[in-house]
């Protein structure tokens, strides 16, 4: 962040705001923070979805701070920088307010405010329509965030299990489809990676760090102080690189040669662990002859990373072994073929033996938690994933674009949609086109959010939420080293018109004689009746916000066990019959890169610490520390380019989308074949006055996307950029 | 005399600016202003690159310029330590301690109408907690604690670990510590 421009803000703020009486004559002594009445209150995080546990502070009634709560394994009393910044989604002057109803007024569309009844009986009567006329499998939801579940469980009730997270074929599908295929089991969030026990641990393309997840920087920091070696293969000089022994720059895409190498290099030197692949894996004579002609001399003619150095750090790998961590990322979805990048690194941990070892995957446990006695509602006739994805049948779970694309014709099969918490243009990419048409075909399109994002736009109905400071959910119950229960309560009445999404849903489901599955008054009575099934209560956790549990089994396999693992074979599969029978590449193979068109740029994009994506960007505590993104460009480029420091330009990609404008910076960090910008600015919602306008956004510029044929997830990182000069 | 430091380690900083957040919800901090801020230094050619990143502040110096330079006593120590303040009664927004700072630590101008700046929490610290922006560091790159006494955390990193302070060349002794 820039001070000066602070300063130079305030100096203005000064003259226009303050009498000059107070300037010259100052003022009695300032009062101390937190010597009011300060009250407390748990809260469960929900800026990201690491989903840290903390305190709210309140002083006089006034919102005060948030921070860590000790006892809480996902955070151990730190919060991370958006985390602290969560009073600013409370205080946010844009946020929603009430309900809102599409309506023609002169022939022209607009929003008009109107009465929750108002809102919900016309949500209810649409979805009565649809399954009068359609039937009640024709409802879909997409959702991001905690209060989703409480829209899950109404479109159970209501006869369709069709809902998807765009966590999955925007981000972490790859690497769970990958490791299921390998170990029978994905990783699962929070990480099961063990870093703060590992002797070397490897990123690839992953910038903890830069990517604030905070268990996990909390946990690589751990690895840095106890001196394991870390190596981070990243076109650009990433946070997590400058803290790295050993830097590989590799050339963007090729990341599956250097993972073949290292294969190669570890099976043909009898590096890898013996006695953990005789045990446990198969397929590792298919694995040794797949992986011959890859050696490190093959793959720096792809990578342009020195031979030397990939076998050094291969070395480095096994000499830590299996004590080492290769760790899979988390936005994965790059290429198109990151399952199979997936699969790679599933395979060089195993030949590690890292998983369920110290200091690789250690084994999660989570509280053996009830569910509040409810009635099972029917299932569906259909099975919705063979109607709308039917290729991809190794998908587990809902393909979000999919979704979309199911609801754009008059014979789609869906024809209402909600969109929880999820600001989807800026999402999945290139999907303008398709929500267009979504919202234009659909009977009902219901959009449940805290802010008035550019997804609010392609509604009927706007339903307002209030933040997660001002609501129950449900319990966090997320599997870690350490079995726990987080409470998240309101720390304050919500503001304005706005209500919790539990409250939404039951609301709509009385609405539609569903009251059966939603047999409690408030859904405080949930968590209670469930708290008390393991010996707490609300009453409990509303004074320590968590309570740990003790494990039941051990973190990692113990020596020589015996393990079944929940594959076909019961082994881990480092060659794989299920992707074979599938017509896939049983095991990962190399290919190159599109190449860039001259004077282009690949668009490499990321995260920046002060945002969750768009979500944070107009949050006032935050826009402050990061108001606008800049694009990252080398010094050659920037010189050939005749451009500087702080100069704005617009990008433009090879199909000619136009960036909005975005701020230069020179900067050595990243390299002459490639540009980097953050993920989550240029909104153009009017309604955010701090975020619209400010800043390129990333997700307009992807209009090449690579879909992973085996998983459906959507490859943002084959794009190309030039400059166009404002 | 109480003699408090700050001891950051720039090995595991990584720049996430959540010091600056915690500091401003704590102090309520007027929006545009900032008591503390982050600095990222990269050093080389791609791809041969060094990177630092500091989190800092007012250095709180042994030999505050600050201090001797106002003219009305509102910048003074706190309770016979190193810890420096400015007392908003007094304050008349002269600036002259602004041009006395070198690390243009001091902020032009609380809308109450005084020069504004970190406090080392002294609020906190009295009641025996650290700064708000070393009890929230995720990293816990940041230490906060007494010189005085040698077994405290911050003089065994200094003891033991190779550091830097900014600008020592102006004599003002300052109290933040960077570990290298």
């Amino acid at each position: 962040m820039n001070r000066r421009e602070f300063i130079k803000l305030s100096s203005l703020l000064a003259a226009g705001t303050v009498t000059p009486p107070a300037l010259l004559s100052g003022c009695s002594s300032q009062r101390l923070p937190g010597s009011g009445q300060v009250v407390t209150t748990p809260t469960v995080c929900d800026i990201c979805f690491w989903k840290c546990a903390g305190t709210v502070y309140a002083e006089d009634g006034e919102p005060w701070k948030v921070v860590g709560n000790e006892a809480d394994p996902h955070s151990t009393g730190r919060l991370c920088t958006r985390g602290t910044g969560g009073i600013g989604a409370y205080e946010d002057r844009d946020r929603l307010r009430q309900p809102l109803l599409r309506v023609s007024d002169n022939g022209k569309q607009t929003f008009k405010p109107v009465s929750w009844d108002e809102a919900l009986d016309f949500v209810a009567g649409k979805m009565r329509e649809i399954a009068d006329t359609h039937g009640n499998d024709r409802m879909a939801l997409l959702a991001h965030g905690s209060g989703g579940t409480h829209f899950e469980r109404l479109l159970k009730a209501y006869g369709s299990h069709a809902y998807a997270h765009p966590s999955f074929a925007q981000c972490r599908g790859p690497r769970e489809v990958a490791f299921a295929l390998t170990y029978g089991e994905g990783v699962g969030s929070p990480d099961r990676t063990d870093m703060e026990h590992a002797g070397c641990v490897v990123l690839i393309g992953s910038h903890i760090g830069e990517n604030l997840h905070n268990g996990q920087v909390q946990t690589l920091v751990e690895a840095i102080n106890q001196d394991a070696t870390l190596i981070t293969v990243d076109p650009r000089f990433s946070v997590a690189a400058s803290k790295s022994q050993h830097w590989l720059p590799i050339k963007p895409g090729t990341d599956i040669a250097l993972l073949l190498a290292w294969m190669n290099v570890l099976i043909n030197e009898g590096l890898y662990d013996k006695d953990y692949v005789d045990r446990y894996t198969v397929g590792l004579e298919q694995l040794t002859q797949h992986v011959q002609p890859f050696n490190p001399e093959w793959a720096y003619l792809e990578t342009g990373l020195d031979p030397k150095l990939i076998r050094d750090t291969a070395y480095a790998m096994a000499t830590s072994a299996p004590a080492t961590l290769v760790h899979p990322g988390r936005h994965v979805t790059w290429y198109g073929d990151d399952t199979q990048r997936e699969r790679a690194i599933a395979i060089l941990n195993a030949l590690l033996g890292s998983w369920g070892r110290k200091g690789g995957f250690y084994i999660q446990e989570k509280v053996d938690l009830p569910g509040y006695p409810v009635s099972e509602p029917a299932k569906p006739n259909t099975d919705w994933k063979t109607i709308v994805q039917p290729e991809f049948p190794l998908a587990p779970t809902g393909v979000s674009q999919k979704i979309l694309e199911a609801c754009t014709e008059p014979g789609s099969h869906f024809k209402g949609l909600f969109v929880y918490g999820t600001n989807l243009p800026y999402t999945i990419p290139d999907i303008r086109a398709t929500l267009d048409a979504a919202a234009a075909n659909l009977d009902l399109f219901v959009v449940i959010d805290t802010m008035p994002a550019e997804i609010t736009g392609y509604a009927d109905v706007v339903l307002p939420e209030c933040t997660y400071l001002e609501r129950y959910d449900d319990l966090r119950n997320s599997p870690e080293r350490v079995p726990s229960l987080a409470l998240r309560m309101p720390a304050f009445e919500p503001r304005h018109e706005t209500k919790p999404a539990s409250w939404i849903a039951k609301q709509l489901a009385g609405r539609l004689e569903l009251d059966e599955f939603f047999p409690w008054g408030d859904y405080s009575e949930v968590i209670d009746w469930q708290l008390r099934q393991v010996g707490s209560s609300l009453g409990e956790m509303q004074k320590i916000g968590v309570k740990r549990f003790p494990r039941r089994t051990s973190m990692y396999f113990a020596d020589g066990e015996d393990i079944r693992f929940r594959t076909p074979s019961g082994k881990i599969e480092l060659y794989s019959q299920t992707l074979s029978s599938h017509g896939y590449d049983p095991l990962p193979k190399y290919i190159a890169p599109e190449k860039r068109p001259q004077n282009y740029y690949r668009l490499n994009y990321g995260r920046g610490p002060a945002h969750t994506f768009g979500r944070t960007t107009n949050n006032p505590l935050l826009f402050e520390l990061m108001p606008e993104n800049a694009v990252w460009i080398n010094p050659l480029v920037a010189s050939q380019w005749k451009l500087q420091n702080g100069d704005y330009v617009q990008l433009k990609n090879q199909d000619g989308v136009v960036s909005n404008k975005v701020r230069v910076r020179v900067t050595e960090r990243t390299g002459p074949n490639a540009v980097f910008i953050v993920h989550g600015f240029g909104h153009t919602a009017k309604g955010l006055r701090l975020a619209s306008g400010v800043g390129a956004d990333d997700a307009g510029l992807m209009t090449n996307v690579k879909v992973d044929p085996i998983m459906g997830g959507t490859g943002m990182r084959s794009n190309f950029v030039t400059f166009v000069k404002t | 005399m109480a003699h408090y430091a700050m001891v950051i380690d720039t090995k595991t900083c990584i720049g996430c600016g959540d010091c600056v957040v915690a500091c401003k919800t704590e102090n309520n901090v007027p929006a545009g202003l900032n008591r503390d801020w982050v600095v990222e230094a990269t050093r080389g050619t791609y791809p041969n690159l060094t990177t630092e990143f500091r989190s800092e502040r007012c250095n709180h110096c042994s030999h505050a310029t600050c201090v001797y330079t106002c003219p009305t006593g509102a910048s003074h120590y706190w309770r016979d330590s190193n810890i420096v303040l400015v007392d908003a009664g007094k304050c008349t927004g002269c600036k002259a301690c602004i041009a006395a700072c070198p690390y243009d630590a001091r902020l032009i101008m609380h809308p109450d109408g005084y020069i504004d700046k970190c406090t080392f929490c002294h609020h906190r610290v009295e009641k025996g907690l650290d700064p708000a922006c070393v009890s929230t560091c995720p990293t816990r790159c940041m230490h906060f604690g007494v010189l005085d006494d040698p077994n405290t955390r911050v003089s065994s990193l200094l003891q033991s670990r190779n550091y830097k302070v900014l600008l020592p060349e102006t004599g003002n002794r300052p109290n933040v510590y960077y570990l290298l």
